[in-house]
């Protein structure tokens, strides 16, 4: 069966090609990845595999750098370069300081 | 440390029809074609063991293949000499007659 991200060659609407600003959250996405791949912590491959096993819906809802920063996520948990019970209680702590999401 | 290459440009060649999970580097939308070698554009780790941070080594032939778009899409409305290039790797690949 054709997996959801492998969409090449299938019907799609008109290709959008306006320019957009980036958030700084996304350029630290990028800066992010860019530093692990320099350091060895992480291979786009990996990152693409991350990305393509999202569901589909997902795939679909999310942005491109939250596609990245969930699969970079992903990367090193897998890697135990991080564990999840540190990732949650640091994202629990980022939600306190900034007010809660 | 890399796969001897199998293919000389010219020949022609299938994609091999398989469904495998994980990271594929062989589009859907191209397997089972048949086409023709264009070139050898070198060999790199494979990137669907690189997926799983395993060495990928030996490293594998990547060639550039040319597909008759007519052959590809039955409903095709351009020229019967266009073709699309995909550049896939051997291990994707077996002889067409």
């Amino acid at each position: 069966m054709r997996q959801h991200h492998d969409m090449g060659g299938s019907p799609a609407g008109p290709v959008e090609r306006k320019e957009h600003d980036y958030a700084l959250w996304e350029k630290r996405v990028d800066a992010l990845m860019v530093l692990l791949s320099a350091r060895g912590l992480l291979r786009v491959d990996e990152l693409r595999r991350n990305i393509e096993a999202l569901p589909p819906d997902a795939y679909d809802r999310m942005s491109y750098y939250e596609r990245w920063i969930s699969a970079i996520a992903n990367t090193l948990l897998q890697r135990g370069l991080v564990t999840t019970d540190e990732l949650g209680r640091k994202m629990s702590e980022i939600e306190a300081r900034e007010g809660g999401a | 440390m890399s796969a001897a290459p199998r293919f000389q440009p010219g020949a022609r060649v299938r994609v091999r029809r398989a469904d495998p999970p994980g990271h594929i580097r062989a589009p859907w939308y191209i397997r089972g074609s048949t086409g023709e070698i264009e070139r050898l554009c070198g060999a790199f780790p494979n990137p669907e063991e690189l997926a799983y941070s395993r060495p990928g080594l030996p490293a594998q032939p990547l060639y550039r293949v040319r597909f008759r778009q007519r052959e590809l899409w039955p409903d095709y409305a351009g020229a019967a000499q266009d073709t699309i290039e995909v550049e896939i790797y051997q291990h994707w690949l077996e002889p067409a007659g």
